[in-house]
């Protein structure tokens, strides 16, 4: 064993002063309680109500259904992920290392089946929309990729007038038709129960309403108003001006500094910084030179100087 | 049945072992080291009490269930005890440990104190964590979509999903603090059985 003077230490031997740590223990509660109760009733919390995909909808109508093409043509955010929802790419890499890609789709998310597709079948049959459906389905792949690239091309051009989300193609076989009704889903609150209930009555699964919101611009531009995003010291925020995660500072502001700024695998450098950092802070009673800082820097004066001051006396 | 038989059994060599690492004077003491006078040592009891306070609102809330404090009054303020029980429960612990850290408090046998206490900060960041994510409101769909990433880009995200509400809820008040609480257990005892860390000896302060 180490007889560093960083790893051990005699037992104290010197004078004892009273302590009653039952009294210390209620007095620290009530402290804090009083001053919880003090701190709830001044500030009290934030509350920002959820966004639904019916708010967002009729918010931003167009912006819903660009969203919902991309969805149909592969080009979403969640189309193209990667693991844990799909394979559509390799995802993160740290050095040659694809973590996510190893353990593979474990929540598989087909944005096609699940953000179009199965809410537009859950509806109640109209002529229109099930003539579009019915002839989705009897397509070829190949014949649904000409209509969905015919209706991207064009949606550049997409509007949207008196409930109804306009493309000027008619080369874009059922896709109008579909587009429109999981519009108008949206917007009367439908496919938000539709996306959560696609495994049953009783859910507490909100995977796929919130991959589609974030699929979204709506939903990131409410947190850029309200200084959220990624860029603006992101997720340790909170709405209203409340401390939030505060404890996540260091881990926020890997992102808003080079290389991870611009990095395409800064989440799992991040993270894995995070990790080394966390694992150092663990083992510092065993790491020379780290466990001589606090000898080194003599802070330790400041917090015993009535012990040094007791005995230079 | 013979004394030897009754020495050998488990639970009496784990009495005998608990009387003697936490002897009564030791749990419960009543004196202690006369260098232990300063205010960095309020933070180590002020983070226990504001972690009393956060289960206390905690389990109001549990009672009646995540969604009861969007439409009550009386529902928000437990909710802002538990925000700003929760604020001073990190604000001490900091405190605690980077005071700790400057103690060298891990001297003389007590490595595995510290260890336990930074655990349990990790712990207690990974448990407000999954509370953010179960408020069922803005903060909550913005944070879990935007820490997804994250945790998707190590792997976990396999079976950490924070897009579930009801797997992060159950997180966030079942298993987290079991272990959270249960480590700070472990901790205030190995600090009682160890007793606080005497300061550097004169002749080390020369070095």
């Amino acid at each position: 064993m180490s007889d560093s003077p960083d790893v051990t230490v005699a037992p104290w031997t010197g004078p004892q002063r009273p302590y009653d740590i039952i009294k210390e223990g209620t007095i620290a509660f009530l402290v804090v309680a009083i001053l919880t109760i003090g701190l709830a009733l001044v500030f009290s919390s934030p509350d920002d109500p959820q966004v639904t995909v019916q708010q967002w909808s009729n918010k931003a109508p167009v912006d819903f259904a660009q969203t919902a093409l991309t969805e149909l043509n592969g080009t979403s955010g969640t189309a193209q992920y990667g693991a844990p929802y799909n394979t559509a790419s390799s995802g993160q890499h740290l050095g040659p290392l694809t973590l996510a890609k190893w353990l593979g789709a474990t929540i598989p998310v087909n944005t096609v089946r699940d953000f179009v597709l199965s809410p537009l079948e859950s509806q109640p049959a109209t002529p229109p929309l099930s003539t579009a459906l019915a002839q989705w389905k009897g397509a070829s792949a190949s014949q649904r990729t000409t209509w969905v690239n015919a209706y991207t091309k064009a949606s550049t051009k997409m509007t949207f007038t008196n409930g109804t989300v306009s493309v000027p193609t008619t080369a874009a076989g059922p896709v109008p038709v579909m587009i429109n009704s999981l519009e108008q889903m949206a917007r009367s609150g439908a496919l938000d129960q539709a996306l959560v209930t696609q495994n049953g009555f009783y859910t507490s699964n909100f995977t796929l309403p919130l991959l589609f919101l974030a699929d979204g611009s709506y939903l990131g531009d409410l947190a850029q108003q309200r200084h959220l995003l990624g860029t603006q010291w992101g997720m340790m925020n909170e709405t209203g001006n409340y401390p939030g995660q505060a404890w996540l500072w260091l881990y926020t502001f890997w992102y808003q500094v080079p290389p991870f700024s611009t990095s395409a695998n800064a989440d799992v450098q991040v993270w894995g910084i995070m990790m080394l950092l966390s694992l150092l802070l663990l083992l510092v009673p065993f790491i020379p030179g780290v466990r001589s800082i606090p000898r080194w820097t003599r802070v330790y004066r400041l917090i015993w100087r009535d012990h040094y001051r007791a005995q230079r006396a | 049945m013979s004394s030897t038989e009754i020495d050998r059994q488990w639970t009496t060599r784990l009495r005998h072992r608990v009387a003697h690492r936490l002897p009564p004077e030791k749990m419960l003491p009543d004196t202690q080291p006369a260098y232990v006078a300063s205010w960095i040592y309020v933070f180590g009891v002020t983070t226990l009490s504001a972690l009393a306070v956060v289960i206390l609102s905690g389990f109001i809330l549990a009672l009646k269930g995540p969604q009861w404090w969007h439409a009550s009054g009386i529902g928000h303020f437990v909710n802002s005890l538990h925000l700003w029980s929760v604020e001073i429960f990190f604000f001490a612990m900091v405190i605690h440990l980077w005071g700790k850290y400057f103690m060298a408090a891990w001297r003389g046998g007590r490595s595995l104190t510290w260890v336990t206490g930074v655990v349990t900060f990790l712990v207690s960041i990974a448990t407000a964590f999954t509370g953010y994510v179960s408020q069922t409101n803005f903060d909550s769909q913005w944070i879990s979509t935007q820490a997804k990433d994250g945790i998707n880009s190590t792997g976990a995200g396999s079976f950490f999903n924070v897009l579930n509400f009801g797997q992060m809820l159950m997180w966030h008040i079942v298993l987290l603090p079991l272990v959270a609480v249960v480590l700070t257990g472990l901790h205030v005892l190995m600090v009682r059985a160890k007793g606080v860390v005497p300061p550097f000896e004169e002749r080390e302060e020369a070095r």
